[in-house]
């Protein structure tokens, strides 16, 4: 069989795969390495017993479903005060009760959030949400 | 199968009941416990609402006093646009013949005509701007406080089209460039494309605390701010308005506004 302009035709495809291909063979080896979000701030480390709200997988999967409910309850029905399973008590508050504790957001939650593609200004909280003063 | 009808039914059923079973066991558990809760010292009334007396506004403050504007923009982030057109505000003030359009007969002492009255959202039992917001953004709380849920407001302004009282400002700019105030870093800020308007400090009611208005008036021993439960005849707004005369902004467009003010009479030659 005859292909009319073969080597043109080849030669496209080429091309055409190896640039439809591109994000994956200009990954190979240099697979960027997994987020460590620091539990280093002062008022972590004056915890006696490090416990976030949830357990910690609960947070790690469902920290953005928390905050939602969180911000549900407190614009939509004027709530302030979660009770956690454990029996302890926090305030539903983005800026005043999360970030009290994890008052290192660049290397807390934005180590996450960019390692999974949410740009640093995304989640798009902080154009309203006033962010903890960090040092650097 | 022979006896599959019966065996479907057998199994349908067991199923409905299950399901029946989920929605008790639903019920239960949220019955036992109440996870998200009220601060113990949070304010609550059945209608919140205020009662503004200007005489005692412009007799017993300092003058040219705007402690309470100062005071409400300060604690929530408001920015200082520095042009009417995009000005962003939750307190400010208005002369008579713009607060009180179908009020004013022209023959009122010319000197009353020039005062500033203080002028805010009423917070209105039918509030128009909760009823025109396709996102429920803006909606009535159950105190009676007209509240916009940043996180679902578009922008479109709808409700600064409703409201008859001016009361709503777009975020045009975006505000954290303009405030010129010291940063409260314990209330968000808005962003651009967003609307705000007076929340009656909620967000102080939840914490025990009177508005921050209220608070700085009473500061300058002036009393002319007056807030309370409209629905408690023992309040200290209700026993106010009913030992004296007020009037309501536009109260003819029937939307019932929440803030009153009181008209004493003087003489303003
Ligand atoms: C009282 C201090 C405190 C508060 C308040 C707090 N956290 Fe935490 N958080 C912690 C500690 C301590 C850990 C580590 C828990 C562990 O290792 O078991 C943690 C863990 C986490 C993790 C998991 C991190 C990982 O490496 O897997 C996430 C996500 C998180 N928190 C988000 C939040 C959010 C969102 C809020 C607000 C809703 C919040 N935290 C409020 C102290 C706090
Ligand atoms: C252990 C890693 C990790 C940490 C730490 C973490 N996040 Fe996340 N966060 C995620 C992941 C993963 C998602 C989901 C992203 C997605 O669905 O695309 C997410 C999503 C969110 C979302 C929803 C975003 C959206 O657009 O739907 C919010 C809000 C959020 N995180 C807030 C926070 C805050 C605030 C902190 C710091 C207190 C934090 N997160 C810390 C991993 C983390
Ligand atoms: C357009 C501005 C704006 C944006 C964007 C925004 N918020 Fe809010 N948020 C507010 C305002 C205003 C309040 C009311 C604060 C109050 O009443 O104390 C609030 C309240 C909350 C609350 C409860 C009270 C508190 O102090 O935190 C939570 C939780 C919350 N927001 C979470 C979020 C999360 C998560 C995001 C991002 C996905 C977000 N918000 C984005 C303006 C915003």
């Amino acid at each position: 069989m005859k292909i009319y302009d073969g080597k043109f035709i080849i030669a496209g495809l080429v091309a055409f795969i190896g640039l439809a291909t591109f994000p994956i063979w200009s990954n190979i080896g240099k697979a960027s390495p997994l987020p460590e979000p620091k539990l280093d701030t002062p008022a972590i480390q004056q915890m006696e017993q490090k416990q976030c709200v949830l357990t910690r997988d609960e947070m790690r999967t469902g920290h953005m479903r928390l905050l939602d409910e969180w911000r549900i309850e407190v614009v939509r029905n004027g709530g302030r005060i979660y009770t956690a399973t454990d029996g302890k008590i926090y305030e539903m508050s983005l800026q005043n009760e999360c970030m009290r504790c994890h008052s290192n957001k660049t290397r807390f939650c934005d180590a996450c959030h960019s390692y999974v593609g949410l740009p640093n200004s995304t989640p798009y909280c902080w154009t309203c949400h006033i962010a903890p003063r960090e040092k650097d | 199968m022979e006896a599959s009808r019966r065996k479907f039914l057998r199994i349908g059923g067991a199923c409905a009941l299950g399901l029946g079973a989920l929605g008790i066991s639903d019920a239960l558990a949220g019955s036992s416990e109440e996870r998200e809760t009220k601060r113990a010292e949070a304010l609550s009334a059945a209608r919140w609402g205020m009662a503004i007396d200007m005489k005692k506004c412009w007799e017993n403050g300092k003058p040219g006093c705007i402690e309470c504007i100062l005071a409400c923009h300060a604690c929530h982030n408001v920015p200082d646009i520095g042009n009417r057109k995009e000005e962003i505000k939750w307190l400010w003030t208005e002369k008579y013949e713009n607060a009180f359009p179908g009020q004013l007969s022209g023959l009122e002492p010319p000197a009353f005509r020039e005062r500033p009255f203080l002028v805010l959202c009423n917070h209105c039992a039918n509030a128009p701007c909760a009823r025109v917001c396709p996102t429920r953004a803006t909606f009535k709380r159950a105190d009676g406080i007209t509240m916009i849920d940043y996180h679902r407001c578009i922008g479109c302004r709808y409700c600064m089209a409703a409201c008859p009282y001016g009361a709503r400002s777009f975020n045009f700019k975006e505000p954290r460039e303009h405030i010129k105030t010291e940063l409260n870093r314990a209330f968000p800020t808005r962003e651009r494309g967003v609307v705000e308007n007076c929340n009656f400090c909620e967000e102080r009611l939840g914490a025990g605390k009177v508005p921050a208005c209220v608070e700085a008036c009473e500061k300058q021993n002036c009393g002319a701010m007056v807030f309370g439960d409209l629905e408690d005849p023992g309040s200290k707004v209700r026993k106010l308005l009913a030992a004296h005369f007020s009037i309501r902004r536009k109260p003819e467009l029937g939307t019932e506004p929440g803030v009153y003010y009181i008209i004493q009479g003087a003489h303003y030659a």
